[in-house]
């Protein structure tokens, strides 16, 4: 118990992290998810080819793999930096990576969603004139999210559980590290492992409740 | 609307070709709709009389041809071929309402973001129509609220709000349960006295005789005949035709 108060504030502090990551990389991956998904019902070859090959690769490469790749490829490599203090660069190469993988899974989401908007309505969309892209954000998109609201959910659900992975971008603040960094200073405690179970499960379990919520509520009467 | 003294055609179709694979659905087919004219399209099912319909409005790309509107060969694709179908108007056989838009924003989408006209009087426009085809009572409602009947009607609404220069209905009636097709065919009847150019695809023969300046009957991806309405019900010349009327007519 000792320990618990000891470490608390490192803790708290490095879980604060996992929240911001993840409503920033939740952001972020939404509407990267949801520029992919427009570009893989395009009209155009070029944009479907290039949508489809960026979702696959990014998919089916491991997170870790991806965050390693952001931070040894992106930032030591190439020289992408948008810091000079080392956490503020990496915290941020973490959310470069972290969105762009998560954005595949809102796409592949989002892409389900749209199947199962009749082609009756993008029929009709564009028998009154609309273009790809107003029918697609004015008539197709706006249902299809509807649909996936709860698949949704759980993708954001993975993603800030994704966010203890942070270590393989590079960054150390987050919480999980943390609890691994205290442990080796004092032995397991399993009251600290517990409670950032719990603090996990304060943020995720919402999350699952509200999205089920939204989709029974948003839901399209056809 | 268009103007009926201007004599061209405002559609025409000239040698169009049209398969699905290996299935030729239209076969060589010249035909052409005046300003004001309506032309009903008759036929038994698979005739090619839906994909007719869809080529005008380039739901459906053609093989061979061309189809030419107010002058000018359809536009093959992006904001010139957005253009064109804002000028003509579609009712589809199972109505395409924008489910999670209410029936008022159904009507109103299409002048607001297409025409660019103010919401306000897009909206006053709008219950205008609704009043119209009888359903203004409804209008904060949602599609999935209204009988098949409204549906329709607010389908006809939706594309009459684009003041439209003619206007497809691809067998409007064929998904309602029966007391409701009068309702529509009611307001199509009122369209086409009032100059509306229309190409309607139906199995309703009573609406081909009452409203019909002109009858084309297809089969078998081909326009077999084709005359004035009166005409062709009681003197059909071909043999086809006169098969397919004893078929629908006698019961």
């Amino acid at each position: 118990m000792d320990d618990l108060i000891k470490y608390a504030p490192d803790l708290l502090a490095g879980f604060l992290d996992n929240v911001k990551l993840s409503l920033i990389c939740g952001v972020f991956a939404l509407i990267l998810g949801t520029i992919l998904v427009s570009m893989r019902v395009a009209p155009t070859p070029v944009l479907r080819g290039a949508g489809t090959l960026y979702v696959n690769i990014v998919r089916n490469t491991p997170l870790t793999l991806v965050l390693a790749f952001s931070s040894l490829g992106l930032s030591d490599t190439i020289g992408l930096t948008f810091s000079e203090t080392p956490s503020t660069n990496s915290f941020w190469l973490v959310v470069l990576g972290l969105s762009a993988y998560t954005a595949t899974f809102v796409c592949e989401a989002l892409r389900a969603g749209i199947n199962t908007v009749p082609i009756g309505q993008a029929e009709a969309a564009r028998a009154i004139g609309l273009t790809f892209l107003q029918s697609l954000r004015m008539i197709i998109l706006p249902q299809a999210f509807r649909t996936v609201v709860a698949p949704l959910g759980s993708v954001m659900i993975a993603m800030i559980k994704n966010t203890t992975v942070a270590i393989a971008g590079g960054y150390l603040m987050e919480s999980a590290f943390v609890m691994r960094d205290t442990f080796d200073d004092t032995g397991v405690s399993i009251p600290i492992f517990i409670g950032l179970v719990i603090a996990f499960m304060l943020v995720t379990l919402p999350v699952g409740f509200v999205t089920s919520r939204l989709a029974s509520r948003l839901a399209v009467a056809r | 609307m268009t103007e009926p003294d201007d004599p061209s055609p405002l559609v025409s179709l000239e040698g169009v070709n049209k398969s699905f694979g290996t299935l030729h659905v239209l076969k060589d087919i010249n035909l052409s709709v005046a300003r004001g004219e309506v032309v009903v399209v008759i036929g038994p099912s698979g005739g090619g009389k839906s994909t007719l319909c869809r080529l005008v409005n380039r739901l459906e790309t053609i093989d061979s041809g061309t189809i030419t509107f107010d002058g000018q060969e359809l536009p093959a694709e992006g904001k010139a071929l957005a253009r064109f179908r804002s000028d003509v108007g579609m009712v589809f056989q199972s109505f395409n309402l924008f489910s999670h838009k209410t029936i008022l924003e159904n009507v109103t989408l299409g002048p607001i973001k297409v025409r660019k006209i103010a919401k306000a009087e897009a909206e006053k426009r709008g219950m205008e129509l609704l009043e119209r085809v009888g359903i203004a009572s409804q209008a904060a409602k949602y599609p999935a609220q209204l009988s098949g009947g409204q549906q329709q009607r607010t389908a006809i609404a939706r594309a009459l709000a684009m003041d439209p220069k003619m206007i497809l209905f691809d067998e409007p009636t064929s998904a309602l349960d029966p007391e409701m097709v009068q309702e529509v065919l009611d307001v199509m009847t009122g369209l086409a006295r009032d100059g509306m150019t229309m190409m309607v695809v139906t199995h309703e023969m009573g609406f081909a005789r009452r409203a019909a300046d002109r009858v084309v009957f297809m089969a078998g991806g081909e326009i077999v005949e084709e005359g004035r309405p009166d005409e062709f019900f009681t003197d059909p010349r071909t043999d086809r035709a006169r098969d397919f009327l004893s078929k629908i007519l006698t019961h």
